[in-house]
């Protein structure tokens, strides 16, 4: 399993753009991938769940990767988080 | 070729194809009995959807850019949402519930969802949901208007139209409208007008219209369905005689609004949000003599912020670039609802909790507004207009309120602008205080709709009175005579904002009052000019 924490610093969060644009960007894996934002988890591929979230600028994330092609999962998805978020 | 007739409240034409706007939701039958037959209905509607939305999608990016055409891909996605299939899925496998039952119940929820969240942007992601639902069941009841896609300019065709369906009509594809209900008065005729479009009500319309093209003859009260080719060159002969005489008013642009012995009067504006400022400087009116600022309210699922409310004040201000914007505080109630204002039903709206009622009732609502225009003033030359006065006290009352907003934003360490307060002079009772309430405000506006609804007793909506209603009637010119005197004995301008500013047959009766300003249309504002330079009042 890989992780990673991020905190946001795009000044909307993630708004439903880059919340689109994630779930694409993860679609393609295998693995099962979340993410968690105090005490709730959602998982990556679900959009309305991730916008439910309503993850803000400031707010801290963990995100979890789990399944054959986590290495490159994670590695793909931190830097969608670097770049986008 | 069909011929019907109604009532016309734009003298023009307009020829294109028709689009019929049915009501909507139609009635949708919940249960079903047989879940494999739902799915499937399911499955195709929502296929459906995706090619509509991908449709949108193509034509978006080419006209808008990508930005803007990104929320059609969103759409798509949430339609492909896990949660959301599971759930429509479970509603019909286990409640035995049809396709369309499902899926607008499942919108419903997870609007709600987010309607619940503390954060402005999530909030109106709700409206996104029950969009996308909202199509797909449209497509399951057969009952898709299509109002919103469609390359071609169309002429809509309605039973009525409510203030909320019109703000959600692409307006840049709109030739006419023709309605069946609605009397010369409604938000429909004031939204023709305001558009400078023709418009037939009273009309006896037939759903078989739907596609097929029209023409509009504003000038003889007619829609012609599949007209012969012979009337289709006359009228539209007829068309571009008028592009031409619109033409021909532009060149009044950057002259003053004076008569030829000397009087000046100021011509200003109406609007109703912030993109129509674009045809106020196109139209070149010397400001913004009314600002119906209870269309943010309408366009919105919940109560717009302060923060929200002040970026359109100030992008107002600013695009007017120092010209007199006045915005009229919130004017809620009777014809204009907003679900979330939570009014109760009344029998008798007109007369009921509305506009500054409401604000002085409803403190939290009232300053939220007042807090944005004081902020917003700080960009520009914004004046406040109170609507819906009938006492003075009502007047201390609200510039008290006013007061306290602007204390609380100097405490706050925020920037706030000057402004000048007026009142909106719509009530009998306004017109008979009108010295007293001179003395207390800056300026008077002369709402001449409801002015004339409450002097003359008649209901602006029913369109069984029309023959009673006379617009000149002699009674409300007397009352804006009123007015004018009692105000300018206390330095106090006066205009009117409403329908009659632009009636030109008024107009040189207006310049003898001794009236300081005009608010009309946009799109009225020369024709206005032409006819203010074509008088004289020495005479």
């Amino acid at each position: 399993m890989k992780s990673f924490t991020y905190t946001i610093t795009d000044p909307v969060g993630i708004h439903a753009r880059p919340a689109g644009i994630l779930v694409k960007a993860v679609k393609p894996f295998q693995s099962t991938c979340k993410i968690t934002k105090g005490a709730k988890t959602v998982d990556l591929r679900k959009l309305m769940a991730l916008m439910g979230m309503g993850v803000k600028c400031g707010d801290t994330v963990e995100v979890t990767i789990e399944g054959p092609d986590e290495d490159t999962a994670a590695a793909t998805i931190e830097k969608f988080f670097k770049d986008n978020l | 070729m069909i011929v019907a007739t109604g009532k016309s409240i734009l003298k023009g034409i307009a020829i294109g194809k028709i689009k019929f706007l049915k009501k909507a939701q139609s009635e949708i039958v919940a249960t079903a009995s047989d879940p494999a037959v739902e799915l499937e209905r399911f499955a195709s509607a929502k296929a459906q959807a995706v090619e509509q939305l991908q449709a949108l999608y193509d034509k978006a990016v080419v006209e808008a850019g990508e930005d803007h055409a990104a929320i059609f891909e969103i759409h798509m996605m949430m339609l492909d949402d896990d949660d959301y299939l599971d759930s429509i899925t479970e509603i019909i496998n286990s409640q035995g519930k049809s396709a369309e039952y499902a899926v607008k119940t499942t919108g419903e929820n997870f609007a709600e969802t987010f309607a619940s969240m503390d954060d402005e942007y999530m909030k109106a992601r709700a409206a996104d949901v029950k969009d996308i639902s909202t199509r797909v069941v449209n497509i399951l009841t057969g009952a898709d208007t299509g109002v919103a896609e469609g390359d071609e300019p169309f002429i809509i065709v309605a039973e009525d139209l409510a203030p909320s369906e019109t703000v959600q009509l692409d307006k840049s594809k709109l030739l006419g409208f023709v309605t069946h209900l609605g009397s010369t008065n409604s938000h429909t005729a004031i939204l023709a007008r305001n558009m400078n479009i023709p418009a037939l009500i009273g009309t006896e319309i037939s759903e078989d219209w739907d596609g097929k093209l029209a023409i509009i003859d504003g000038y003889n009260n007619c829609i012609y369905i599949e007209p012969t080719q012979d009337l289709l060159d006359t009228l539209d002969k007829k068309r571009i005689e008028d592009l031409k005489q619109r033409a021909l008013l532009q060149e009044l642009k950057k002259k003053p609004n004076i008569t030829l012995d000397g009087t000046e009067i100021n011509v200003y504006a109406n609007i109703g949000n912030v993109s129509d400022t674009a045809m106020v400087l196109q139209n070149d009116a010397g400001g913004i003599g009314l600002f119906r600022s209870e269309f943010i309210y309408l366009h919105s699922e919940t109560f717009p912020t302060e923060d929200e409310q002040f970026a359109i004040y100030k992008r107002v201000a600013e695009v007017m670039g120092g010209k007199k914007v006045i915005i009229r505080t919130l004017d809620i109630g009777a014809d204009k609802q907003a679900d979330y204002f939570n009014l109760p039903k009344e029998e008798n709206p007109a007369l009921g909790y509305r506009a500054i009622r409401i604000c002085l009732q409803q403190h939290d609502i009232f300053k939220a507004q007042l807090r944005a225009l004081l902020r917003a003033a700080a960009y520009g030359n914004i004046s406040i207009m109170f609507p819906m006065i009938i006492s003075v006290r009502e007047v201390k009352d609200a510039k008290e309120v006013l007061e306290e907003c602007r204390k609380e934003l100097i405490a706050e360490g925020k920037e706030v602008g000057e402004v000048e307060i007026g009142i909106m002079i719509e009530t009998p009772a306004a017109v008979m205080l009108a010295e007293e309430l001179a003395e207390e405000v800056e300026f008077f506006s002369i709402g001449t709709n409801d002015l004339t609804q409450y002097t003359l007793a008649i209901d602006r909506q029913n369109p069984k009175l029309d023959p009673f209603y006379d617009p000149h009637h002699p009674a409300v010119l007397r009352m804006i005579e009123m007015t004018v005197k009692a105000a300018h004995k206390h330095d106090c301008w006066v205009g009117i904002c409403g329908e009659l500013g632009a009636d030109t047959a008024l107009t040189e009766t207006f310049l003898r009052m001794g009236l300081d300003e005009l608010s009309v249309n946009p799109g009225s504002v020369l024709t206005v000019r032409k006819t203010i330079r074509s008088l004289d009042l020495s005479k």
